[in-house]
């Protein structure tokens, strides 16, 4: 009993610890199910014009930092003669191009590549509460008056921030609010507004500036979003719209009402934003993403290989697939063939030629090489030098139908050289034995079988899906290794016995 | 489809599959196979023991001892040789006397020695045995059966397979040689499969490829119903196989010797199901019969044959 305990343990675990790696890979690491899958990424880019002035010229330009629900692959700076330094911290990045001496107009480019990546995290510190602002009057008591009407048709801080802003983009706004937007400080900059009264609340908030990546956009304009800390996470407000939430693929690049870029010592001529879309294949994304994370996944990655290497593991590795489809034809079904894994590789043969195109050069191989035994073994010869000259028959039979189609023009008959030789030397070798020992009948059971097997393997072992899998996720092996345990103690009936046993059912 | 499985479950009629994992596997330890699988071991492990065997004349290990064996063949008349490895009767050479300088086969034809020593290179080449590894030949005596066993086996050798299960003999059938089957007991090429009942040695009903049977079809003769002479010796020198190999699950074959009386012939740690097809009964439920008893295993020869002879056994009291 604690056998069987101890098979079903192992087996469940093999299989389970198998589809619980893919999961993981599939849903954390983004590693496609499917092949040929494609991901969109975006490239954006910034570019500088700065026309330098007598001295030195440092320029300073904020680089995205944390991105939520975004993640960064790569990016490139490129200055000609600018010495580049980069600083970072936990929420904040920056790149600083310098040059003690420069003369000519010069461009300056920063580009990165974002992907959308799952979860959430928060952009930026938790805030203090803010002082409220010291303002001039009107502008003390108008304030005053719209935090105090706020307060009073809101229940939290979300609803007090969302309320804030439809009064801001009310198309007939309230007197104080008119008296803000009417002013040369505010005008058209509505994320200040919300600021300072929601700071006249004691509300920390925030100003984020970022692009929304959809399209390829040649002349991208950065948008602003308000943010509100309300004591446990930040929400974000379309200061136009008011909608609540941050938008899809919204790439936070700075935080703050500065600008972007400081230029010392050159005048600033151009600032550009540009927004390229790129498909990548996810398969792509995902390795690079994982190597980012510095995943496990990319270091085990059959990706990583050499190509060369990366060929034979991605015929190797379908072997296991076809083991487990002879498993289930010989014990479930009770199919007979020769030898244990002659089919598989014969299915591996078929990769080569083609399904229909291998079964019919099996076929003349076979069965000629099978005349040709029949005449050795009336001269008596003893058994290894027989199956040596019945392999030597084979390669010659290759040669000649190789020849021989290539004459013809068709083509699939080159192919038969690929044919492991000795397997079908094999073949031939056990099918003339059963046909004397057992007779005709019997034999050709047996080559049916194999035949079936091996097309069977072949059409599992060539289905594009498949194939991805265990390449991308060769953690299947312990799925199909679980499964292949759990199958060496299966003991029903085989369809075969079915139908073997189905007059002695009727007797009894 | 479901329904034939309920019914074939409910008959206990076992599976290959079943058969491996839950008798071959659970009862016949692997260090136990050489002592079946290699006939020459076999033979000398069940003389030890004292079981009648059929008389070993030589044993040719190699393509050197070729001069030896044809010195020893030319003084023999009717001899069988047998591959030392070889399974389900695969390179069996039968001779049944001699003719000039030739030997006469069953079906008829002539061999001449030197057919013979390229059978026997085949042999020793490893052409019949399980993994093609190199392997013995075994010069035996020709076993000539009863003349009791005639009118149901006018040609060949019969010869009576029992299943030995934890020591108790469970299932018994006879197989009889055909024209069909090339003389050979080989239910695969032809031969008549027929029950037999446990307590009484008298045959039930019968198979040939198949389709059930009740007349010998070279003669005419019925197979069902004839009592076999000496039952109760059968079924005790089948007991005794297992003292002599402890498998668990043990296929016995014996035959009838017209001067020696029972022998066995060989001992077979996989033993296949036609056995049921045959009896017309599954095995399962007199194996799980002899399971559910007390320590089978050690049980006297006497008590275990009892288990068998005295209907104990489901489905063989009723007659």
């Amino acid at each position: 009993m604690s056998r069987s305990v101890h098979w079903l343990v192992v087996s469940l675990t093999l299989v389970a610890v198998g589809l619980l790696l893919v999961a993981h890979k599939h849903f954390s690491l983004g590693y496609p199910l499917k092949p040929g899958e494609i991901e969109e990424s975006w490239t954006a880019e910034v570019r500088l014009v700065i026309l330098p002035e007598a001295g030195p010229v440092k320029v300073e330009l904020a680089l995205p930092a944390v991105t939520p629900g975004l993640g960064l692959l790569h990016e490139n700076f490129i200055s000609r003669g600018y010495g580049l330094t980069t600083e970072s911290n936990r929420w904040d990045r920056g790149a600083i191009w310098a040059v003690r001496r420069a003369s000519q107009r010069q461009l300056l480019y920063y580009s990165g590549v974002f992907y959308a990546d799952r979860g959430e995290q928060p952009f930026a510190p938790v805030p203090s509460y803010p002082e409220i602002p010291e303002l001039p009057e009107p502008f003390d008591t108008a304030m005053q008056s719209i935090v105090d009407d706020v307060r009073r048709q809101s229940a939290d801080i979300a609803s007090f921030a969302a309320e804030m802003v439809a009064r801001i983009n009310s198309p007939s706004p309230s007197e104080e609010m008119a008296l803000f937007l009417g002013s040369p400080e505010y005008r058209n900059n509505p994320v200040r507004i919300a600021r300072t009264l929601l700071a006249g609340a004691r509300i920390p908030t925030e100003q984020v500036n970022g692009f929304t990546l959809t399209a390829t956009e040649r002349r991208a304009r950065p948008e602003r979003l308000l943010a509100v800390h309300n004591g446990r996470q930040w929400l974000f407000f379309d200061p136009e719209s008011g909608r609540q939430g941050l938008p899809q693929n919204f790439l936070v690049w700075w935080r703050g009402e500065q600008p972007v870029v400081t230029v010392e010592g050159a005048e600033l001529q151009d600032l550009s934003w540009s927004i390229r879309r790129n498909e990548l294949g996810a398969l792509d994304l995902a390795e690079q993403r994982a190597a980012r994370h510095d995943a496990w996944a990319s270091r085990f990655s059959m990706l990583e290989l050499p190509v060369q290497a990366q060929t034979v593991y991605a015929v190797l590795l379908l072997v296991p697939v076809g083991g487990f489809i002879m498993v289930l034809m010989r014990n479930v079904i009770g199919l007979r063939s020769f030898g244990t894994f002659m089919p598989v590789l014969i299915a591996l043969a078929f990769r080569e030629t083609g399904l229909i195109g291998g079964l019919v050069l099996f076929s003349v191989v076979v069965s000629s090489g099978l005349l040709l035994r029949f005449y050795l073994e009336k001269l008596r010869l003893l058994l290894v030098p027989r199956l040596t000259a019945v392999l030597i028959i084979v390669v010659a039979l290759m040669v000649t139908l190789s020849l021989f189609s290539h004459q013809v023009g068709w083509d699939i008959g080159l192919s038969v050289g690929l044919f492991p030789m000795v397997i079908i030397a094999m073949v031939i070798e056990r099918m003339s034995i059963v046909w004397e020992e057992r007779g005709p009948h019997e034999a050709l059971i047996e080559a049916a079988g194999t035949a079936l097997i091996a097309s069977l393997a072949f059409y599992m072992m060539t289905r594009e899906s498949i194939q991805h899998m265990v390449f991308v996720f060769p953690e299947l092996l312990l799925t199909v290794l679980g499964l292949t345990l759990l199958m060496g103690r299966y003991s029903g009936y085989r369809v075969s016995e079915l139908i073997r046993f189905r007059r002695l059912a009727k007797e009894l | 489809m479901i329904g034939l499985v309920r019914k074939l479950r409910a008959a206990g009629v076992l599976g290959i599959n079943a058969r491996n994992a839950k008798y071959v596997l659970e009862h016949n330890p692997r260090r136990l196979y050489p002592l079946v699988d290699d006939k020459i071991l076999c033979k000398a492990r069940l003389k030890a023991h004292g079981i009648a065997v059929p008389e070993q004349l030589g044993v040719v290990r190699g393509q050197y001892q070729a001069g030896a064996l044809a010195r020893r063949l030319r003084t023999l008349e009717a001899f069988a040789i047998k591959p030392a490895m070889g399974t389900g009767g695969d390179g069996v050479l039968v001779t049944l006397g001699k003719r000039g300088k030739d030997w006469v086969t069953p079906g008829g034809e002539l061999l001449t020695l030197a057919d013979i020593q390229y059978h026997v290179s085949g042999i020793l080449a490893g052409m019949y045995s399980l993994a093609g590894q190199l392997d013995a030949a075994l010069v035996e005596a020709l076993v000539r059966t009863d003349p009791a066993l005639h009118p149901i086996a006018p040609q060949g050798v019969p010869d009576i397979r029992v299943i030995v299960f934890r020591g108790v003999p469970v299932v018994a059938m006879m197989r009889l040689p055909t024209r069909r089957s090339g003389g050979k007991a080989n239910l695969h090429q032809g031969a008549i499969g027929a029950g037999i009942d446990m307590p009484s040695g008298r045959t039930l009903s019968a198979v040939m490829h198949h389709d059930i049977v009740t007349q010998h079809p070279d003669t005419g003769a019925p197979v069902t119903e004839f009592q076999l002479p000496g039952w109760q010796d059968l079924i005790r020198l089948s007991a005794r196989c297992f003292d002599a190999v402890p498998l668990g699950y043990l296929g016995v074959d014996m035959v009838l010797d017209e001067q020696h009386g029972p022998l066995v012939l060989e001992l077979n740690a996989r033993p296949g199901l036609a056995i049921q097809i045959a009896s017309r009964s599954g095995l399962q439920h007199r194996l799980a019969y002899v399971d559910q008893l007390e320590n089978p295993e050690g049980l006297s020869v006497d008590a275990r044959s009892a288990l068998a002879l005295n209907g104990a056994l489901p489905g063989t009291a009723a007659r």
